[in-house]
């Protein structure tokens, strides 16, 4: 049912008790669509002894936290996860839902979507307030949430809206919306509710999880090195990462990169990696199709260094420099340790 | 021995990697005609974890397209590499669906077939959502298990070891269960040859939207609550260019830029 007061939701990603950085971008985003809206911000936070990551929530710009505390849920399991959430949608009745577009955001919103039979938008880059006109009937919509994505491959943007079945949800990609500074002292109101698990059976049980000690920190990163097919093998990689190393920067690879072993999965950057927005990008042998540029283009500077002086990627750069890199970067790192 | 029933949901999808200038008309949309056709890499994927689990326990394999009839191709090809039996949902009513409508014709699809596991590839490279394979897990209200790397079956449960993006998970699910499968599960393997022959001219079943018991009012179109309100073409918006020379003057230059403008050192 459509609910025009209802609150702009976010749901609050934790794992181990530990709230993951995308509910903070997410807050942020949700404070202005709630602004618009004249409506409140509420974060949904599941978990079991999850109490006390309200008040990080309140200070990044919550005004309510739904909280479902239950031991069932300590663990994420789809199906858990999906029945509470179905069922305080049901209860609350907000208008608008977002995820993270994380592994858990993109296993929980299709399934809660799929049973609340709403729309869902998927890796959303940008999410407005505005009209909608439906030209099949001519129905006019106000106030509707503009759900903005790359499709087709990062070669189309579009706006997609879901005007009659609300809650209007969707996911959005990580490292795309910018947290609120933290108000230190910000205050909310804490709803309990129940998971209402009891009687549901759960048939997935988690033996055992294996967290990834991730040395790779793209997302943290003032500057980056990228490479791309154009590297030409893992050994000369080793030059981007000594490049990298003089600058006290990260390693990242393209989608072509990575498919060729050149460096490893946690490293790609793109529609399908991870997105970044360093101050430096140095970009070295990356032809940049449309799907890697999308997720790097608001990087503050580009360096581009390629051998062909067409490759789509001196159409984002503020630098380019046409050469062969195994030449280019050995002068870079020599420039830089003479400091010019 | 049929032991495991497996069902593969698969699409056949615009090569996404090979988007060119003839690919995008002049109005910023997409010329799917300029593109060529394939099998969602994915899709290939859980294709691939469907046979080994006929190889390793036994069982049987169908695969289950929704499209128009040019999907047939995929279905071949997946009858050439070792699948038993190979299906087209065709329907006018299911034009216009969006993952929400997809997910309902496609369950009610699986169902028709009462399958033990069921096999989506993550997600295809024309939309690149991956909400479907959980809608119709959702749907099926069965164990759904998302980023599928690894499998084995003891009798009635599934022993999977999934990506979780911050780590791996290793879980037990009962069967029935739905996964989606990762690109790191493992190729798609070869045709086989005899198949090859067997199967090129293979004429899939067919099924409608009525076959499968769909209400009309849950397909194409009428089913999707989502619509586009705009598509815009990617304009790839640079900031001002300068080239720099590949000399050490030139680079040096450069490098003495980015220290004083504080953007390195």
């Amino acid at each position: 049912m459509k609910n025009t007061q209802g609150e702009v939701w976010v749901f609050a990603e934790q794992e181990e008790g530990k709230l993951s950085d995308v509910p903070f971008e997410l807050l942020g985003k949700a404070r202005e669509l709630a602004a618009k809206l004249g409506v409140k911000v509420g974060a949904v936070l599941m978990g079991s002894g999850v109490e006390a990551l309200a008040k990080p929530l309140f200070e990044a710009g919550a005004d309510v936290v739904h909280l479902v505390d239950d031991p069932a849920l300590k663990v994420y399991r789809n199906k858990a996860y999906r029945h509470a959430m179905v069922e305080l949608v049901k209860e609350v009745n907000p208008q608008i839902v977002v995820f993270g577009a994380t592994h858990m955001g993109r296993d929980l919103g299709p399934s809660v979507a799929s049973a609340l039979r709403c729309g869902l938008t998927a890796d959303c880059t940008d999410l407005q307030i505005g009209g909608y006109e439906d030209k099949k009937t001519g129905e006019k919509f106000e106030n509707v949430l503009h759900q903005i994505r790359p499709a087709f491959g990062g070669n189309i943007i579009a706006t997609i809206v879901n005007a009659r079945n609300w809650p209007q949800m969707a996911t959005v990609r990580e490292g795309v919306m910018k947290p609120l500074p933290r108000e230190e002292g910000r205050r909310g109101e804490v709803v309990r509710h129940s998971s209402r698990l009891e009687g549901v059976e759960i048939p997935v049980e988690v033996v055992e999880i294996v967290r990834k000690t991730s040395s790779v920190n793209l997302k943290g990163s003032r500057i980056i090195v990228c490479g791309g097919a154009g590297v030409g093998s893992k050994e000369n990689f080793r030059l981007l990462h000594d490049l990298a190393a003089v600058l006290g920067g990260a390693v990242g690879g393209s989608r072509a990169a990575v498919d060729l072993g050149y460096c490893e999965h946690e490293r790609q950057i793109g529609q399908t990696g991870v997105t970044v927005r360093p101050a430096l990008m140095i970009s070295c042998g990356v032809s940049g199709a449309v799907q890697h540029l999308a997720g790097m283009q608001d990087s503050a500077k580009i360096i581009a260094i390629n051998t062909d002086k067409d490759a789509p990627i001196f159409k984002v750069a503020h630098y380019g420099i046409v050469g062969d890199l195994n030449v280019v970067i050995p002068k870079l790192i020599k420039a830089i340790k003479n400091k010019g | 021995m049929n032991r495991y029933n497996c069902v593969v949901c698969i699409k056949q999808v615009p090569d996404t990697k090979k988007v060119t200038g003839d690919a995008m008309k002049a109005d910023g949309t997409i010329n799917r005609a300029a593109l060529p056709a394939i099998f969602n890499p994915e899709d290939r994927n859980a294709l691939e974890a469907a046979l080994k689990v006929k190889e390793t326990y036994g069982g049987t394999v169908t695969v289950i397209t929704m499209g128009l009839p040019a999907a047939k191709a995929i279905l071949r090809e997946a009858l050439m590499c070792g699948a038993d039996r190979a299906v087209l949902v065709t329907d006018r009513k299911a034009a216009g669906s969006d993952t929400l409508a997809t997910s309902y014709i496609l369950s009610q699809a699986v169902k028709k077939f009462s399958p033990d596991l069921v096999f989506c590839g993550r997600q295809a490279i024309d939309g690149d959502t991956a909400q479907t394979g959980p809608q119709i897990g959702e749907k099926l209200d069965c164990a759904v298990v998302t980023y599928l790397e690894k499998l084995e079956l003891d009798g009635d449960t599934a022993i999977a070891t999934r990506d979780i993006g911050t780590g791996v998970e290793t879980c037990r699910a009962k069967l029935p269960a739905l996964f989606t499968v990762t690109e790191r599960f493992g190729d798609l393997r070869p045709y086989e040859m005899r198949r090859v022959m067997k199967f090129k001219n293979a004429e899939p079943e067919t099924l409608s939207c009525d076959d499968i018991g769909c209400e009309a009012g849950r397909c194409g179109f009428a089913g999707s609550p989502t619509s586009v309100n705009k598509i815009e073409s990617v304009v790839l918006a640079g900031g001002e260019f300068q080239e720099v020379p590949a000399t050490d003057e030139g680079i040096g230059a450069l490098v003495a830029g980015l220290i004083k403008d504080h953007t390195i050192g």
